[in-house]
């Protein structure tokens, strides 16, 4: 039978995960089979993909690539790492929208904003104090490569206009589209259904306050355009935004890209 | 009876109606949404040129701020 053991095709007549373990790897203790990690025996069948991994051990670049992709489920590893996504909006939900891409394995993001960070951004967004005063294309950069070493990412510090949405754009499979002004938001989305009829949109809209987490859905609209939000709970005053509304918003963000890509949104 | 649709809600209109002004009477911000009339993107710089009756589906999406 031929399986896939660390990255490597390999020929065996091992039938289950634990014989393989105590046969050939009894000094490791995480056993990965097909982008889940498993603590029972479990059959092994032909081109499963199993890893053996040890705790505390820091691993080279090399071991943490085949690593990382091992976690991932195998049919969807490949889908996700071709893929090209779009961020417009490093705010609360792109710079969380782009830490959830990064460990789930996407393979190049653009990220776009014109923004630093500042103190009062620490409430909602996925920057540090240490980010303070830096570009938020920079911060997200640097944060993403820590979680993601192996992701490509291309940066354009600028404000997003009629004009460059295309340059800046044109090649994503998906856009999500995380502004904060709902001007802006139409602005963008207006742009890319009438310039680009191939991608797929994302918009949030609607995340404001501590209102109730169900609330939140994830609809199409119109033909390419996925709303996530409740629709109505705008910032305001005294409504303003805060961590867990905007990570839920984010998450399903986040988790209508991988959908799409996957082939599973209707 | 055949009615316009906007979101799946029926609306009777009288008579056509330039889209820019539905948009104003339903309290629509045009700076603020996106339209698909019978399942195609109307471009903003449209809004003063379509006229609606009552035989059109229109989806309105408004876009509301936080981010």
């Amino acid at each position: 039978m031929k399986i896939i053991i660390n990255g490597t095709e390999t020929e065996t007549l091992y039938r289950t995960a634990m014989q393989l373990h105590n046969a050939l790897f009894s000094d490791t203790d995480v056993i990965v089979l097909n982008g889940y990690q498993i603590s029972d025996d479990a059959e092994l069948n032909e081109n499963d993909q199993i890893y053996f991994g040890k705790k505390n051990v820091f691993p080279n670049m090399k071991e943490l690539k085949m690593i990382m992709s091992a976690r991932d489920s195998p049919f969807v590893h490949d889908k996700l790492k071709g893929a090209t996504v779009g961020i417009a909006g490093l705010g609360g939900l792109g710079s969380n929208i782009a830490a959830m891409l990064a460990r789930s394995g996407i393979g190049h993001l653009v990220i776009a904003d014109f923004d630093t960070v500042e103190p009062t951004n620490l409430n909602r967004q996925n920057y540090y104090v240490n980010n303070i005063g830096m570009k938020k294309t920079d911060s997200t950069e640097e944060i993403l490569f820590q979680i993601n070493p192996f992701i490509e990412i291309t940066k354009y510090f600028t404000k997003i206009d009629e004009n460059n949405v295309f340059d800046i754009f044109g090649k994503c499979d998906v856009v999500c589209e995380a502004f904060d002004s709902p001007f802006a938001k139409a602005m963008l989305i207006n742009a890319l259904l009438e310039k680009c009829p191939k991608i797929m949109i994302i918009s949030g809209s609607g995340m404001g306050g501590y209102e109730d987490s169900n609330l939140i859905k994830t609809k199409m609209r119109i033909k390419r355009l996925y709303v996530c939000g409740d629709e109505i709970n705008e910032a305001a005053k005294g409504m303003g935004l805060m961590a867990p509304r905007v990570s839920i918003c984010a998450g399903h963000m986040a988790n209508a890209v991988i959908r799409i890509l996957i082939g599973s949104m209707r | 009876m055949n009615t316009l649709k906007i979101n799946g809600n029926d609306v009777n209109l009288v008579s056509p109606i330039m889209l820019a002004d539905l948009l104003l009477m339903k309290n629509y911000n045009p700076e603020k949404i996106a339209i698909e009339l019978n399942g195609k993107i109307v471009p903003k710089k449209e809004y003063r040129n379509v006229t609606i009756g009552n035989l059109d589906s229109l989806e309105i999406v408004s876009f509301v701020g936080g981010g």
